[in-house]
């Protein structure tokens, strides 16, 4: 079964990780590669990647065939998206146990992936 | 899909043996062996249609002895439900339901009735969980030991819940609903029965059985709320609470102490007296003091203030009430106990206010009235 983790905090959580001195984020850094490895060995994740703070976001908004674009995030949200990762894991509690160990703090959100294959 | 094949399996399963031991019982007696699927979810039909016979208390004796259990696999297969429904991915109104609904047998218009809520609701929360556990594919299987303990706390809660609601309703149609606490006491010994060396799962039993002992002096001839401190005490099932003590020193034993097991220690003090004057309240205060040293909550803390007030006088408890005051404004019971320390201290005015706030809050009709009997004076 694939799931999609996403990986958010607070607006203040990203500002303040902007501002981690340099020496704090390498080893919050190192901590979550040290995740993604261990989980891409055991073969549990396909995908993933790590986004560039909102003020980087650019907004498509398609309505009635007309495409507006527009700048930042497409949610007025507390909470910001940082990154994500394809996983497949066996059920629920094996995605959930994942997410527990996230070592980069704030919300983990998991969201089955659809499966076409059977359509 | 393997998720759902198990999970209505399961449920059709427990639908099948409700239906035969409808049809069959009562013309057949009850089998020498009853399905185990039987004992475990078509047991409160079973009993319903039980009551009306005359040899009723003999054949309940019977369904209840203990080596009627099922074996290991069915046990297994059991609990794995129990689980699935609990799973802290759903809603907890739809764990309660969905447990209801899937263990116990309820119908989703006697779980509506139950909680007080439309039937379309609860059906709609059954049917939202389901298919989360199918598109989410929430485990069908009891979790691993690394997991149990915090999955079991989920689970505990679920029949806690379960308890009181029908311990003392919080809806405005009766008072108490025994059947809701008596289902969910069997659910929980049905648990402990499953996994015997969990002490907190025991120490839940103990809390409820504890409960239930006391309940025939909690209200008057006229339906109206007795208090502690006035109930007969000549009422109270003696050997239910020496089997709720039991429970717990078993759970005591296990020297892993908990939440559940502390609760059940302060009912088993309260248990223990033989006159309201008797009760151990020093030891109750400390009992809520580690109770809150395990997670820190309003409501313990108004319950451990109540105590207080016994030990070290009303004045000394108003002042720990009034700190509640931000988080517990909306709460009845808040409001219900600073009118008692406040009639303590004199101020019949604050406390006439305070017992004012307590009856616009509550919609239990025993408490109410007992509110409106002390506004009355």
């Amino acid at each position: 079964m694939k799931y999609v983790l996403m990986f958010a905090g607070s607006v203040q959580e990203q500002e303040a990780w902007e501002k981690m001195p340099e020496a704090v984020r390498v080893t919050a850094y190192e901590r979550v590669n040290q995740w993604f490895e261990e989980h891409s060995r055991a073969g549990r994740i396909t995908g993933g990647a790590e986004l560039q703070g909102p003020s980087s976001s650019t907004t498509v908004r398609i309505k009635n065939g007309k495409a507006v674009v527009t700048d930042g995030p497409f949610i007025e949200a507390k909470e910001v998206i940082g990154g994500f990762a394809i996983v497949e894991v066996k059920d629920l509690d094996e995605a959930l146990g994942m997410a527990k160990t996230w070592p980069g703090g704030g919300i983990v959100e998991v969201r089955p992936v659809v499966d076409h294959e059977n359509d | 899909m393997r998720a759902l094949g198990d999970f209505d399996l399961a449920e059709e399963v427990v639908q099948d043996s409700l239906v035969a031991a409808l049809e069959k019982w009562p013309e057949q007696g009850i089998p020498e062996k009853p399905g185990a699927w039987l004992m475990t979810t078509a047991r409160r039909r079973a009993i319903d249609i039980l009551r009306r016979d005359t040899r009723y208390r003999e054949k309940l004796a019977l369904l209840e002895r203990s080596d009627m259990w099922p074996d290991r696999a069915e046990a297994d297969d059991r609990l794995r439900l129990i689980f699935t429904c609990c799973h802290p991915a759903l809603s907890p109104e739809a764990q309660v339901a969905l447990t209801l609904r899937a263990v116990v047998g309820f119908t989703t218009a006697e779980i509506a009735s139950a909680f007080l809520v439309a039937e379309a609701t609860v059906a709609q929360r059954i049917v939202r969980a389901k298919k989360k556990i199918v598109d989410a594919r929430i485990p069908y299987r009891v979790p691993e030991a690394g997991e149990l303990a915090a999955r079991l706390d989920g689970v505990l809660s679920v029949l806690y819940l379960m308890f009181n609601e029908g311990y003392l309703s919080r809806g405005a149609q009766a008072a108490m609903r025994r059947d809701i606490a008596d289902d969910a006491v069997w659910l929980t010994s049905l648990v402990a029965t499953l996994m015997p060396d969990q002490p907190e799962v025991l120490g839940l039993l103990a809390l409820m059985k504890l409960n239930v002992a006391r309940s025939t002096a909690r209200f008057d001839a006229a339906g109206d709320m007795v208090l502690l401190p006035d109930q007969d005490r000549s009422l109270w099932d003696q050997a239910a609470i020496a089997e709720g003590v039991a429970i717990l020193e078993r759970a005591g034993a296990m020297r892993s102490t908990g939440p559940y097991q502390i609760q059940a220690a302060i009912a088993a003090l309260h248990s223990g007296a033989r006159f309201w004057e008797e009760t151990d309240w020093p030891q109750i205060v400390l009992l809520y003091d580690a109770l809150l040293r395990m997670g820190d909550s309003p409501v313990v803390r108004l319950n451990r203030a109540v105590a207080l007030s016994h030990v070290a006088g009303p004045e000394v408890a108003l002042g720990e009430v009034n700190d509640l005051a931000l988080v517990l404004s909306g709460y009845h019971l808040y409001h219900s106990t600073r009118g008692e320390l406040l009639e303590q201290i004199g101020e019949p005015v604050l406390a006439r206010e305070a017992r004012r706030r307590a009856l616009d809050l509550c919609q239990n009709p025993a408490e109410r009235s007992l509110l409106e009997r002390k506004l009355r004076g």
